[in-house]
């Protein structure tokens, strides 16, 4: 391999697809060493860390199509796998009736990567680690590690698993409002829901197939729907989220019908916790309850010693933005909770 | 491979292999060294551009993504007189060692076109994709505030 002075991509072969049909063909064929690339602000920093072997890239921003968003929250919505960042956080549709995902899309990254990014990368997006998203030389000094070039975990050595982080904004909104995900292959279109996108493994991450395109995500109506989410980083722009909790309430007579919601970068997928909410149905939550709630549903999130600052803490703060979304999606205001007041005592 | 790319108004050729940046391509084949190569993984706007029209960083485009589309760098800018960004920089102290300062341009440009009284909350949210390691921040915001003034009222 050339040294490498600089960050610079490897040698390979650049192809834009007309078709979705032709992009399917080319992944689907080109031995495992073709990608998809769409806006490239994941995948290009990541090539240019060695994190993959790629021989051609194939991209799909010149289909035709690509970024449209239609629909209404009335009817449900349609966003293209091409939609921006930036225009999804934009949209006035989606800020009236999916305000989370327009959240989401917002807090991701900076402008310019908002700009260039877009939605289907973003449920994409390569899980995340401190021994894995570094350069070669970082990695060959440190020792590689299982997700590439190596055979153990550095953060748990003896787990058999990589433990890499699912650190997209947007993952956990689609699968808190159950959207579904549209899939074209060489074999034909399928659809699925956005949580059965992803597997809980840090490596073999998503139950998308080498020649499968996403093409557009389908947000159910959202007549009398709130949302919130709730993102926790170091720095207000720049960083993937250490904590983010996605929260979707569907109200009916002034109660909540039914409430859902799913966790960013506590595990390899994006983490459901709906089934921690369900006491919420049929009432108008107060603070307690909401409190009461978030306090249990940060059990299925294990933050591991991989990405910014202490798991300890990550844990820790898990339930305050699971009740600030909460208490967001509720009306209540999110910084004012009960979990909050006891973080200062 | 040929990419064409119309930049700054004009229709240019560059031979580039298909793993070149848009960023490698405008300094190393175009001789525009203006757009800086600093983190080169979108960390830190110091090669921010426009690509038809949006702010983009150069260093996660590739070329052969800019070809047959519209670049626009900091070299458009003031190419004749200094604009009034350029100028605010300079007369509120915002630029140190310099590095960071044609993204910033660029980013400020941006903005002004689009919000010509922004407040500090926008600007701030604005210009959040480029680090300056040197100034500490405030005397570009001195300069935005100056800049945006300016603009409005060309006299002052
Ligand atoms: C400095 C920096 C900060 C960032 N911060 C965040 C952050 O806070 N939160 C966050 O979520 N992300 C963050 N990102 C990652 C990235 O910018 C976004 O996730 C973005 O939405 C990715 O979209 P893209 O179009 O650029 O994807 P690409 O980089 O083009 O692709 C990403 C992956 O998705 C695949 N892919 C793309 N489109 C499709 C499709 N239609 N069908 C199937 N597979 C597809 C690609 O093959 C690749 O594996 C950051 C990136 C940078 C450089
Ligand atoms: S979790 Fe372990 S195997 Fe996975 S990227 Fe990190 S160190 Fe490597
Ligand atoms: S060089 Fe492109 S963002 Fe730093
Ligand atoms: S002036 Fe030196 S980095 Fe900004």
């Amino acid at each position: 391999m050339d040294p490498i002075l600089v960050l610079r991509l490897p040698r390979l072969r650049y192809v834009q697809a007309r078709t979705v049909e032709e992009a399917a063909a080319i992944v689907g064929s080109d031995g495992g060493r073709a990608m998809l690339i769409a806006g490239g602000t994941d995948l290009l920093p990541n090539l240019k860390r060695r994190q993959f072997d790629v021989a051609t890239l194939v991209s799909l921003r010149g289909i035709p199509g690509w970024d449209a968003i239609t629909g209404d929250p009335q009817a449900g919505m349609s966003l293209s796998a091409g939609a921006t960042l930036d225009q999804v956080a934009r949209h006035p549709a989606v800020l009236s009736g999916y305000r989370a995902l327009a959240q989401a899309a917002g807090l991701v990254s900076t402008p310019q990567i908002r700009y260039m990014g877009t939605l289907g990368g973003n449920l994409m997006v390569d899980p995340r680690c401190n021994y894995y998203n570094q350069t070669f030389a970082w990695r060959k000094a440190v020792g590689f590690c299982l997700k590439k070039d190596g055979d153990i975990c550095l953060v748990a050595r003896s787990s058999p698993r990589c433990w890499a982080v699912s650190s997209s904004d947007t993952a956990p909104v689609a699968v808190a409002f159950a959207a579904s995900v549209v899939l074209q292959g060489m074999a034909g279109t399928r659809r699925v829901r956005a949580a059965e996108l992803y597997r809980d493994d840090g490596i073999d991450y998503t139950t998308r197939k080498r020649d499968e395109v996403i093409t557009s995500v389908e947000f159910p109506a959202a007549r009398t729907t709130t949302s919130a989410y709730w993102k926790l980083r170091r720095r207000g722009s720049f960083d993937f989220p250490i904590v983010g909790a996605a929260v979707v309430i569907w109200w009916e007579d002034g109660v909540v019908r039914d409430a859902r919601g799913a966790l960013s970068a506590v595990g390899s997928h994006p983490v459901d916790i709906s089934s921690y909410l369900s006491s919420l149905r049929g009432v108008h939550p107060d603070e307690r309850l909401i409190a009461e709630l978030a306090a249990a549903a940060d059990k299925p999130a294990r933050p591991l010693d991989n990405t910014d600052l202490s798991h300890y803490w990550r844990k820790r703060m898990t339930r305050v933005f699971i009740e600030r979304a909460l208490r967001d999606a509720a009306g209540l205001d999110p910084q004012a909770g009960l979990l909050t007041a006891q973080l200062k005592s | 491979m040929v990419v064409r790319t119309r930049v700054n108004g004009e229709w240019r050729e560059a031979d580039v292999w298909p793993g070149a940046s848009l960023l490698t391509m405008l300094r190393d084949s175009l001789g525009l060294f203006g757009s800086k190569n600093a983190c080169e993984q979108g960390e830190c706007g110091s090669c921010s551009v426009w690509l038809d029209g949006k702010l983009v960083c150069s260093c996660l485009v590739l070329a052969p993504q800019a070809h047959e589309r519209e670049v626009r760098t900091v070299e458009s800018l003031g190419a004749a007189a200094m604009n009034p960004v350029q100028e605010a920089f300079i007369e509120a102290g915002a630029v140190q060692c310099g590095f960071c300062t044609p993204g910033f341009i660029v980013a400020v440009t941006d903005l002004l076109q689009r919000d010509p009284a922004p407040n500090e909350i926008s600007v701030r949210e604005a210009l959040s994709g480029n680090l300056c390691r040197c100034t500490g921040y405030q005397k570009i915001l001195d300069a935005v505030a100056l800049a945006a003034r300016r603009i409005r009222e060309p006299s002052t």
